[in-house]
C-alpha cells in the first residue's frame, strides 16, 4: 500500500513574512492557533478551502505552500519486481 | 495544556461529578428505602428525564465558573471559535461514543433476552451513556494531542 504525505512550508513562509506569528496567520485564515500548530507539525491536513486561504495570505499558489508525495511501500515494490 | 483541552477536561470531570452526585441522590432518596421501586418503569422514566436537564444546567454552570477562575488565574479568555479541525475532532469523538453506546444498548437488550430483571436494562443504559460521554471527551483530548 502506498503512503500519502502532505507537507507544507508554512513555518518558513511565516518567517519570511516578517516573522508572522501563528496567531496572526490563524486570525487571517479564520481558524484557531492550535489548528495552525497542528498543520505545521503535520498532525492535521487542512481542507482545500483552508489550504487556499493560507496560500492567499502569503500571495502564493497552493503548490508552493503545500506539496504532496506518494511513498510506495518498499515491500510491495519488491513483490512487484519479483513478479 | 491549551484552553480547548482544559475545557474538555472540565467537561469530563463535571460529567463524573454530576453523574456521581445524581446517582447518590437518587439512591439515597428513593432506592435505599424501597428496593421495589427498581421495578417501577415510572421511576426509571422520571430518573432519565430529570438527569438530562440537570446535566445540561450543571455543565453550563460549571463551565461559567471555570471560565471565571481561568480568567482570574491565567488572564486568558476562553476560546469560543470552532474551526474545521474542532468540528472534525468532535465528529470523530461522537462516532466513538455512538459505538460505545450502541454496545451498551445491545448489552441492555441482551440482559432482557436472557431474563435478567428489568432494572438491569435501565442501569446498563445509564452506565453506557455515562461511559460513552467520558470516552468521547477522552477521545477529543487524544485527537487534539496526537492528531489523526
Amino acid at each position: 500500500m502506498s503512503k500519502q504525505l502532505i507537507s507544507n512550508h508554512i513555518r518558513k513562509l511565516r518567517f519570511n513574512a516578517d516573522e508572522m506569528t501563528q496567531q496572526v496567520l490563524a486570525d487571517k485564515t479564520g481558524v484557531t492557533r492550535q489548528t495552525i500548530v497542528a498543520i505545521e507539525n503535520g498532525k492535521y491536513f487542512p481542507t482545500l478551502e483552508l489550504a487556499f486561504r493560507i496560500a492567499r495570505v502569503f500571495n502564493l499558489p497552493l503548490e508552493e505552500v503545500f506539496s504532496f508525495h506518494v511513498e510506495e511501500d518498499t515491500n510491495q515494490t519488491t513483490n512487484k519486481k519479483i513478479k | 495544556m491549551d484552553n480547548k483541552e482544559k475545557q474538555i477536561l472540565v467537561t469530563a470531570i463535571s460529567l463524573v461529578l454530576i453523574f456521581g452526585c445524581y446517582a447518590l441522590y437518587v439512591y439515597n432518596k428513593y432506592i435505599a428505602m424501597n428496593f421495589a421501586i427498581l421495578n417501577d418503569f415510572k421511576f426509571w422514566g422520571t430518573a432519565f428525564l430529570i438527569l438530562i436537564p440537570v446535566t445540561i444546567v450543571a455543565q453550563i454552570i460549571i463551565h461559567i465558573i471555570f471560565a471565571i477562575i481561568n480568567k482570574m488565574v491565567t488572564n486568558e479568555d476562553m476560546v469560543t471559535l470552532r474551526d474545521e479541525r474542532d468540528k472534525l475532532i468532535e465528529l470523530k469523538a461522537i462516532q466513538i461514543s455512538h459505538w460505545i453506546f450502541t454496545l451498551g444498548f445491545l448489552l441492555a437488550m441482551g440482559s432482557q433476552a436472557i431474563g435478567m430483571p428489568h432494572y438491569s436494562m435501565f442501569i446498563t443504559l445509564i452506565v453506557a451513556g455515562f461511559i460513552s460521554g467520558i470516552i468521547s471527551e477522552i477521545a477529543k483530548i487524544y485527537f487534539y494531542r496526537k492528531g489523526f
